[in-house]
């Protein structure tokens, strides 16, 4: 048994990092919290004893409503279309390629070591690569040529088109429609797997969005007091192809040690009974991967939500149509020198990402 | 589950089509940091260089060798000392559990999860106040706090494997807290070590956002130098390849020779209990 002593001991060789931490995370997590309610900013940055005003939630009604901010919208819009599509599409890539190379008979930990190769790079030497890879006029864009067909005309981080424009305005209405999508597929989940837990007030819950949805009442919140376009920019498609080939290989090997923990005796006993390769794969493998899964969606849809270095690198920090939140904070708080707004933007970052991440730590830590 | 006959040819065939795409990119970085400014256009990117040429990395490295010195230093600073102090935390979580110890695990582990943006300006005026804004002691410091959390989990998750039976025997040999970790537990940590320092390594040496908003030009690591080069639109192309060819070696000899260990590091801190 450990003394008293002993147990102090350990208290305070642990001590040290828990301070640390508790000033560095919390602290100033809630440092960020009140100086983005106050004007902290242009001249007052620069002054050693500023005169800092309090302005309550000025800062974030600005951002989300303020006439010179529109950059900043479009960033959170980028950024929900770039999450979206580069967890996709690692998780499908990953999961594609961790079967294939389960299925190969020689080179296995070749192919691993390639596939998973970008991973170990630097999102800046990422950027760098793909920026010169996606030139308009170079590039991937001229690989058609060499077996005589015509270029490409795709414009990877350049292109000025947006596609699925909508009004800022009616951006609860469509925030209404993905709940409405989320929780009519977890119903559905459910549904088929014959569990009741909480069905009613879910389907209840389900009829009540498609009913605020079709009623179209969220769209006359008058959010701004003029029309303003936004959309999925084109232009996000060459971050997300370089995104993606940075990250498939992770999810990859994330699969692949779920495949190798299923036991042998499982897939024995779907095959005694008759079942295919295909359907051992499809009811027995896949179901098992599920919790994998859960992870990877975490740990890819943290990195989205806060991407930085890789625009920053591809396509530099002044380029609209690729620009998101991070660099946006990056340029308001060390370029212009509004910190009370920066400090608003990391705050906003932090409330989203926690959305994902607390969940998760709850469950994780619970089961042990 | 292997595959035979046609299906396993076929899986093979497909596997070297897509390992070419996606060593497509390296292909055409390497091409390109070999060529002379010259001969690089947009129309015939894809051909070999003529003839192999240095240029691109002789000024690369006359620019970029001072930032390489200080990733180098930075990167092991930070690794060794995060290392160190994520060994005794991991030690003190998984065999002196305290009270609270269970509500402080994830209060820790979710400050590997924080979006940094979220404590950028604080830390900053934090830097600039305690007079460490700027050079590579100060970018340690935030380098070791914020890789506290995943050095802990890992080195836990690995200590709680070492059967308690094991230090009850060592106490009653007369053994007190830093005995045992000195002569029982740091003997056993060789694996962990690896895997942490090498998950950090590639880490802090990856590292962007801190790096470029809290060093001064002098003391700015590879990643924000590469970053500022390809930004500029002077530059002929062969030179950002190069400088990504000097920034990416470190890691991909360690990827390389040790990707045994990334991959364990990489797993454990997704596939926690």
């Amino acid at each position: 048994m450990q003394s008293r002593r002993e147990q102090l001991v350990a208290v305070f060789t642990i001590l040290p990092s828990i301070v640390l931490l508790g000033i560095f995370v919390y602290g100033f997590i809630g440092n960020s919290m009140h100086m983005s309610t106050t004007d902290w900013g242009q001249e007052a940055a620069m002054s050693l004893t500023p005169n800092i005003q309090s302005v309550g939630m000025d800062n974030y009604r600005d951002l989300f409503t303020g006439f010179l901010n529109v950059r900043f919208r479009q960033d959170l819009i980028n950024m929900f279309f770039f999450t979206l599509l580069f967890v996709g599409l690692s998780l499908l890539i990953g999961l594609f390629l961790a079967t294939l190379i389960d299925q190969l008979v020689w080179g296995e930990a070749f192919f691993r070591t390639v596939f998973l190769y970008p991973m170990s790079l630097s999102m800046v030497v990422t950027g760098t690569i793909w920026r010169w890879i996606l030139q308009p006029r170079g590039g991937i864009n001229v690989l058609p040529t060499l077996i005589g067909l015509p270029p490409g005309e795709f414009l990877w981080l350049s292109s000025r088109t947006q596609t699925l424009v909508f009004d800022w305005s009616h951006i609860f209405h469509y925030v209404c429609l993905i709940l409405l999508v989320i929780l009519t597929l977890n119903v559905y989940g459910q549904w088929r797997r014959q569990g009741s837990k909480r069905l009613p007030r879910k389907l209840m819950l389900c009829a009540v969005l498609l009913g605020v949805f079709a009623s179209g009442i969220l769209t006359r919140i008058p959010l701004l007091e003029y029309p303003e376009a936004h959309g999925f920019n084109n232009a996000l498609w060459g971050v997300v192809l370089a995104a993606v080939w940075q990250m498939s290989g992770y999810t990859m090997a994330l699969y692949l040690a779920g495949l190798r923990t299923i036991p042998h005796e499982l897939r024995e006993a779907a095959r005694v009974d008759g079942g295919s390769e295909f359907q051992i794969y499809r009811y027995v493998d896949l179901p098992l991967l599920k919790p994998i899964t859960a992870s990877a969606i975490v740990i890819l849809g943290h990195i989205a939500l806060k991407i930085f270095d890789l625009i920053f690198a591809i396509s530099g920090p002044d380029h609209y149509p690729t620009s998101m939140p991070a660099i946006t904070m990056f340029l308001k708080t060390f370029r212009g020198n509004e910190l009370a707004v920066g400090s608003a933007i990391g705050v906003i970052l932090f409330l989203i990402v926690s959305l994902l991440i607390v969940p998760y730590l709850v469950v994780s830590f619970r089961e042990e | 589950m292997k595959s035979k006959g046609v299906l396993g040819i076929s899986a093979q065939v497909l596997a070297i089509l897509l390992a070419i795409v996606y060593l497509i990119p390296i292909y055409m970085t390497i091409i390109t940091s070999l060529k002379t400014p010259g001969e690089i256009n947009l129309i015939s990117a894809w051909a070999l260089p003529s003839s192999i040429n240095w240029e691109g990395y002789i000024v690369a490295w006359e620019r970029f060798a001072p930032n390489l010195r200080n990733s180098f230093v930075l990167a092991v600073g930070a690794t060794l000392i995060s290392a160190m102090m994520g060994s005794l935390n991991g030690y003190v979580l998984s065999k002196y559990p305290f009270p609270g110890a269970k509500v402080v695990m994830p209060l820790i582990v979710f400050g590997m999860f924080i979006p940094y943006q979220s404590v950028l300006v604080p830390l900053f005026r934090f830097m600039q106040k305690a007079g460490l804004y700027g050079g590579l002691p100060g970018l340690i410091l935030v380098h070791v706090v914020y890789g506290l959390p995943i050095t802990t989990l890992l080195f836990r998750s690995f200590y709680q494997e070492i059967p308690n039976e094991l230090l009850d025997a060592s106490s009653i040999d007369g053994a007190g807290f830093f005995g045992i970790f000195r002569y029982l537990i740091l003997p056993l940590s060789g694996p962990p070590f690896l895997v942490v320092c090498i998950w950090q390594f590639t880490q802090i040496w990856n590292e962007f956002l801190f790096a470029v908003t809290l060093t001064r030009p002098s003391s700015q690591p590879i990643t924000v130098a590469l970053a500022n080069l390809a930004g500029g639109q002077a530059v002929s192309w062969n030179l950002p390849m190069a400088g990504s060819v000097l920034a990416a070696l470190p890691t991909t000899i360690i990827y390389i020779l040790l990707g045994r260990y990334f991959v364990r590091g990489l797993l454990a801190g997704a596939l926690k209990g």
